[in-house]
Formats: C-alpha cells, structure tokens, sequence
C-alpha cells in the first residue's frame, strides 16, 4: 500500500467512526423524541445521515480507484447538477440544440481534457470557446424572446455545473513539490473541508443560532452558525495538514479560504433557487434535496482552491 | 356486452417457444424504464392517491411516446405489472421493433382511433382489459399534444369508458417537463427533471354530461400542474 493509500484509508476510517458516531446520536435522538417519526427535524437529519453514508461510501471507492474514479465520480456529479440546473431555467424548444451540446458534446469534452492533464485547454473551454460557440447553435433557430437570458442561464450552468465543478479532478493533474502520487489527497481535503464545515455550519446554527445572516436568502443559516462552522472547519482543516503538501498555518488558511467561498456559494445558490420559486434543486439525496444542494460549496471553492495550490507550490 | 378482438388484441401465449421473446422484453422493459430515469430522475408525486389501490384509470397529458414509460416507471411493481397503456393500433401494431415494444413490452391495449374502417369497439376492447383486472393508462386528448397549448380538448372515450364501467376510480396524471426533454420534431432527448402528479380520484356522477364530464376531468388534469415561479 502507498503511502498516500494508507492515509486515505486512514481519512476513511475517521469518516466511518464520525458517521457510526452520528447514525448512534441520530437512533437515540429518534428512539426518544420520535419514536412514531413524526418530528421532521429528527427524521430529516437522519435521512441525511444515511445519506451521507451513500456519499461517505461513493466518495470513497472513487478516491481508491484514483484518477478513473474521480473523474468519472466528478462527470456523473457534474451530469445530475447540469439536469437540476437546466430544469429550473427559460431554455426551451429553440435551445434544444445547445442543450444536447451542453450535455454530450461540452460536458465529456471537459472530462476529456482534465483526464489528459491538457490545463491550458480546459481552463479556457468553457468560458472561451463554449460561450462564444454555444450562443450561435441557439441563434440559428430565430427564436429571440429572452435569448440574452437563456443563453446567460445555460452559460452560467456550465460554468458551476460542469467547469467549477470539473477542478476537482484537475486537481490530479498538478505538479506539486514532494507531492508525487499523493494528489487524491489534496481532493480528500477540499471535500473533507467543506462538507465538515456545512455540516458544522448546521450543526452551530441548530444549538445556538439566533441572528440571521440573510435571511432573505436562506433563513437557516446564522452568524453563529457561519462563524462556528467555519473556524471549527478551518480548526480541522490545520489538524489534516499531515496530508496535505501545506504546513499547519498554510493548511488553516487554505481551510478557511475553502469554508468562506463555500459558504459564499451556498448563499448565490440560494439566491438562484429564491428566484426560481423553489426550495430545492432536486430530490435526488434524502434529506438534501438535489445533487446542487450538496455540491454548491464545493463547486465554489474547487477552482480557487485548484488556482491557489497550483499558483504556490507547483514545481 | 360483447367483448370483439382485433386481430392485434390476442392475448400472449404462454408457451416454453415465447420464452426468448419473454425474457427479451422482460430486458427490454428493465432498460427502458433505467433509460427514462437516467434521462429525467423521474419523481412521482402521490397528491391525491396512494401508490398501491384498487384497479384505476390513469388518464394523462399526452406530448410524447415516452409519456406512459414515465407513469409505468414511477407505478410500485405490483401496480405496473397490471398497468396497459392504451395505444394506437396504427402505430404499435403491425410487425417488427414497434410491435414488440407495443405488445410484449408494455403490454399495451391497442385500438383503431380512426372512425373509418374500425373493426372492433375502442372503448368495448378498454373495457374488456377491465373486465379482466388491468388498470388502464389513457390519454384522453386522444393523440399527442403537439401543439403550443397546454391541453387539448378531451376526446369522448374517456366519457365512453366512464360509463360502461362506472365503478372504476379515475385518476388525472400530470406528466410535468417531458414536452422539455423532447420537443416536437427532435430525436435526442435532452436530460431534464420531470415529475409525475398523481390527482384525488374522480368517477362519473349520475345524470352528469358529456361535456360536462370532460370539462370537470379535463380541469382535474389542469389543476395539477406545478404553478410557475413567484417573485418571493
């Protein structure tokens, strides 16, 4: 076993205690105040407990299967957000076109490229070539009645949904100094990162939340709830520096960079779903809602976090 | 009443020679039904019924072929077993892939929409699936919606079959976004969520009318579309 193996496998056993640890207070806190399942808010954090077990489980045999798993992890991820996404906006019968480009043709072309490690390529694909190509397959069908919306909303979609997104693998491709073999990690820390810190967001927001932060927004999250979260994730984040090709301070900041755009990115996510009448993106996750509700930290911060890492300390 | 078989309505033998075709079309269903979810996470919304009940009449809005695969996927296996489309002679009977799909996959109950030259009774071969324990899947504007209105005018089968079994719950399905997925004209379905809404159960009252049946279902049907997004 490598060594960046055994400390993933290690990441992965603290992750199986945590959840062993959760799915024990959640049996409790139903065994005690829900025995009939009637408390919703009992029921709906131990549906995303089993949930998380689904995506503690997924995330996992991605992460050992390596460069494959991921990627392939990060496309499918990327698929199911692109759906969400695409449902809730104004594109229609004249998009058709675009839309079957955004899905076949744009979105493995991104996963192509980050899997032959092409940077100077998928950097720009999407925000260069696909907003400029991407507008004229759907000028050629004459339909003008919103066109700047929908080509704005279906250009915004592949932004977050598949180029955001796609800098988790790319991550893979950096070259970084020591690092050699052991890049799965740098994932495992983004992905470690921001879910602890949503998930610690949650929890400081339920014991002590009282001031809102937006509630316009997103009525649950709190200036307790934001501020706990984020240094107790940020506390974390140095704690795993052992992984990470960053020391301890570097490690903390790097954290705290990824807990605040996350939850930058949960709050525009928001804003889109207000605008949209919804209150979720989907119903794919059991007590999340859609694949975006899960991933809208993540997608803000992979890029920066991507741009960051490879800006300091590639070789 | 007598029950008259088209040609296309025999019922499956059941012989160890359809053993190949059964299995294929078991297969055959299975992808089918894995295909829609993949295109469209297909989400059923019981809002007016349980899953599981008595034999019904589902009646639906009718934009695209794929329209009863998206109810049959979302319907508990022990209901889609017993679950038949009812569909048109002239395009899933006759020979080849079609047929297959339309006979040994989905089972569906096929009829003669054209007035001319009709052979059998529709709504007698509906109520004669009835009679021998289906549920049916109806689509009442009578053929697909290819138009830029929401719902077009109900045929008067639905009426017909009402009547000649007044005993049987009929349930309005509002398949939401499929039109999305597969416009008029295009072969390739973009991904895009659907829903299926499944209304409160409604019969036909005594003495009411024709029209005024159609209109009361017709708005049932309505009623469950998702409303559009409010400004908050």
């Amino acid at each position: 076993m490598s060594p960046a193996d055994s400390d993933l496998v290690t990441l992965i056993l603290g992750a199986g205690g945590i959840l062993v640890l959760a799915s024990v207070i959640g049996g409790v806190l139903g065994w005690l105040y829900s025995p009939d399942g009637r408390n919703v808010t009992i029921e709906n954090l131990n549906d995303r407990i089993r949930s998380w077990w689904v995506m503690v489980l997924f995330l996992s045999i991605a992460l050992l299967g390596g460069r494959i798993g991921v990627t392939l992890l990060f496309a499918l991820c990327s698929f199911a957000a692109l759906r969400e996404f695409l449902t809730l906006t104004n594109a229609g019968r004249a998009d058709h076109w675009s839309l079957v480009c955004a899905f076949f043709v744009v979105l493995p072309l991104q996963y192509y490229f980050i899997w032959i490690g092409w940077y100077d390529m998928f950097a720009v694909f999407i925000p260069v070539y696909v907003f400029l190509l991407l507008p004229i397959v759907s000028a050629f069908r004459g339909d003008t009645r919103n066109y700047l919306i929908r080509v704005a909303e279906v250009q915004w979609a592949l932004m977050i949904c598949v180029f955001c997104a796609s800098h988790v693998p790319a991550l893979l491709t950096l070259k970084l100094q020591n690092f050699d073999g052991r890049n799965v990690l740098l994932i495992a820390f983004l992905v470690v990162v921001v879910q602890l810190s949503d998930v610690l967001q949650y929890v400081w927001g339920k014991l002590l939340g009282k001031h809102k932060i937006a509630p316009k927004l997103s009525p649950s999250k709190t200036v307790e709830g934001f501020l706990g979260g984020s240094l107790s994730a940020t506390a974390i984040g140095a704690l795993l520096w052992w992984m990470t090709p960053f020391n301890p301070w570097q490690a903390a900041l790097m954290a705290f960079i990824i807990t605040l755009l996350g939850f930058c990115g949960g709050l525009v996510m928001s804003a889109i779903k207000r605008d949209r009448g919804v209150k979720d993106w989907g119903h794919a996750i059991a007590g999340h809602g859609g694949f975006i509700d899960r991933l809208d930290s993540v997608v803000f911060s992979a890029p920066i976090f991507f741009h960051l890492t490879r800006y300091f300390w590639s070789v | 009443m007598t029950h008259s078989q088209t040609p296309a309505d025999d019922p499956p033998r059941r012989s160890w020679r359809d053993l190949p075709r059964r299995w294929a079309a078991f297969v055959a269903s299975g992808a089918i039904r894995i295909f829609a979810r993949l295109i469209t996470a297909v989400q059923p919304e019981w809002r007016g019924v349980d899953p599981l009940g008595p034999q019904r009449i589902y009646f639906a809005n009718h934009n695209s072929h794929g329209d009863f695969i998206l109810i049959w996927s979302v319907l508990p296996h022990q209901m889609r077993n017993r679950t038949r489309p009812v569909a048109g002679v002239d395009y899933w009977g006759g020979r080849g892939l079609r047929a297959f799909i339309g006979r040994d996959v989905i089972n569906a109950v096929l009829i003669e929409r054209e007035r001319e030259g009709r052979q059998g009774d529709p709504v007698e071969t509906m109520a004669g699936a009835l009679d021998d324990g289906a549920s049916l899947i109806l689509f009442p504007e009578g053929t697909r919606n290819l138009t830029d209105e929401v719902l077009l005018p109900f045929k008067s089968g639905l009426f017909h079959l009402a009547s000649a079994r007044p005993n049987i719950d009929l349930v309005p399905v509002w398949i939401e976004n499929l039109n999305r997925v597969m416009p008029k004209g295009e072969f390739i379905p973009v991904p895009l969520m659907c829903k299926t809404v499944f209304g409160a159960p409604l019969r036909l009252q005594p003495g009411e009318s024709k029209t005024d049946f159609l209109t009361r279902t017709r708005e049932a049907l309505l009623a469950l579309r998702p409303k559009p997004a409010e400004a908050s």
